[in-house]
């Protein structure tokens, strides 16, 4: 490798190290220096009980939205690749729209949907069937529901990959020996794209774990994740040390999750 | 023996997901259009006040202005930083590939909100040396994102780099080219295509990125995503559903413009 060579290379390199990973020692440091040396805040992150369970309702959620987005992005994606070439590019169309469009706006359209004044409330106070609104917003289904819309995009593209994969003449094999449509299905076809599914559930709990924007807005301070308590120990009531622990121990879960991932990729191009 | 295709059940539940995932977008019309000073669906009269404020309010327009100055300037860095980078990779393939490829990457896989707290340790610290690239002023979020969009680039260049024929830049070289005339003459001519791309990508994540730039500004670099937040979080302004049209708007227009011409130049293909 030349020393001109290095000027491709250097750049990029040279910038991210600077501007990303001496940085994120830095935090390392915080986490166990402020407001005192020592390993205390990382003993608050797992015994304090209000950031236990910040930890377990982000859990659970990501849990939740996992299986729900998933099973979701399964559907559509059966519809996208296998089905005539007018209901795959509505399916495409309706993938693609709200994939580019901002999270902000969004959770802002749940906002306008969901809310106490938004569109269903008041269609269902107009139509006569309920008196008072229902809360839909500011609690944990308004997050469920935001986090999954955001997510379904990012579930689709590795499942259908998956399905496209798919040998179409073992399905017909299965269909001349007499197999039924749901029996292909639930036999062949779902197993045969099970990488494509642990993919999108790796991938969609990675993310919904480091969300913030999504919760903190259709939850409105009521159903705090991890992700949004760094961010109120940093701004709001200031504990920088613990809100750098928590940002560590946080990297290091998602680190695990990407190296099983590249680890089931890894044998999957092996095979 | 024609392809099997979904059943009707799979396609009913998949056209309610296609509503669920255009719902919240639909739903952003009408609240646009209200008389009143608060999020509500308009009964009988209707507004353009929320769009007139969007005109007469300077503080979209400053908000605009500041995101676009910010998208440009951080997606020719980004997308040149990252040519150089994959590039680099492409013509040398160093022993450590695996290794740089995932420093390279490592801002786009880290949680989000760790990346903001990291970015925010950076800046405050550069903030005591200098007032330019420093917290909340502009060219510190143009740093920031510069971080944030940067892998993106990576992937894309890399991806649009597989696919050229390694012999013409091997003829190029026993010629007698140099680095310089390689690179500019022989691989930058035939990756253009998604050298365009990738600046049209950065641009539009750094335009829409919050979860960062909610950590490294305040008051002063207000891009339009911050000021949509500052909107969003106490009393819900209207406004921002006059914005969500537009954006909106735009975003389903380049698509479907897309996806028509997409069809007539494939209906051209077969003619």
């Amino acid at each position: 490798m030349t020393r001109r060579h290095m000027l491709l290379l250097g750049p990029l390199l040279l910038f991210l190290a600077a501007a990303y990973l001496i940085p994120f020692l830095g935090v390392m440091r915080w986490s166990v220096t402020l407001p005192e040396p020592g390993l205390h805040q990382y003993r608050a992150a797992l015994t304090d009980p209000l950031v236990q369970s910040v930890l377990i309702r982000t859990l659970r959620i990501c849990a939740m939205v996992t299986v729900i987005t998933v099973a979701a992005a399964y559907m559509l994606a059966l519809i996208w690749v296998r089905s005539g070439p007018v209901a795959r590019l509505l399916v495409e169309l309706c993938i693609l729209i709200p994939f580019w469009i901002s999270v902000l706006t969004r959770a802002f359209g749940w906002l306008a949907l969901l809310s106490n004044r938004g569109v269903i409330n008041t269609w269902l106070q107009q139509l006569g069937i309920i008196d008072w609104p229902l809360v839909m917003v500011r609690n944990e289904f308004g997050v469920v529901v935001g986090m999954v819309h955001f997510l379904i995009p990012f579930a689709v593209f590795p499942i259908a990959t998956a399905m496209r994969n798919v040998d179409e003449r073992v399905l017909m094999a299965a269909r001349s020996m007499g197999a039924s449509r749901t029996r292909i299905f639930w036999q062949l076809f779902v197993p045969m794209t099970r990488p494509g599914i642990m993919g999108a559930m790796l991938l969609v709990f990675v993310f919904s774990l480091g969300f913030f924007i999504t919760p903190a807005i259709l939850g409105g301070g009521r159903s705090v994740m991890v992700a949004e308590l760094i961010y109120l120990r940093l701004f709001q009531s200031p504990n920088w040390g613990l809100a750098a622990a928590m940002s560590v121990v946080l990297m290091a879960g998602v680190g695990v999750l990407i190296a099983l991932m590249l680890r089931q990729l890894g044998e999957r191009t092996a095979r | 023996m024609t392809r099997l295709q979904p059943g009707l059940l799979a396609g009913v539940i998949a056209a309610l997901l296609a509503l669920f995932l255009l719902m919240p977008l639909i739903a952003v019309i009408p609240v646009s259009f209200t008389p009143s000073r608060f999020l509500s669906i308009p009964s009988g009269e209707l507004s353009l006040r929320h769009y007139r404020a969007l005109i007469e309010n300077p503080l979209w327009g400053q908000g605009a202005w500041l995101s676009v100055r910010v998208g440009v300037v951080s997606a020719v860095i980004s997308t040149a930083l990252a040519a150089a980078f994959a590039i680099g990779i492409w013509m040398l393939r160093p022993r450590h590939t695996g290794l740089l490829m995932g420093l390279a990457l490592l801002p786009m896989v880290a949680p989000p909100v760790v990346s903001a707290l990291t970015l925010y340790f950076f800046l405050v610290t550069l903030s005591q040396f200098n007032d330019f690239i420093a917290y909340d002023r502009w060219a510190g979020v143009v740093m920031a994102h510069v971080v944030m969009v940067s892998p993106f680039a990576v992937v894309l260049i890399s991806v649009g780099l597989a696919q050229i024929d390694r012999r013409m830049d091997l003829a190029a070289r026993s010629m007698g080219a140099g680095l310089g005339t390689r690179v500019f003459k022989v691989i930058v001519p035939n990756i253009r295509f998604s050298l365009v791309l990738s600046l049209f990508l950065t641009f539009v994540l750094s335009w829409e990125e919050i979860a960062v730039t909610l950590f490294i500004t305040s008051i002063e670099a207000v891009t339009l995503p911050r000021l949509m937040w500052m909107g969003l979080r106490d009393n819900i302004d209207p406004a921002i559903a006059a914005l969500s049209v537009v954006l909106i708007v735009v975003v389903v227009t380049v698509i479907l413009g897309r996806t028509a011409w997409q069809m007539r130049s494939n209906k051209g293909d077969r003619a």
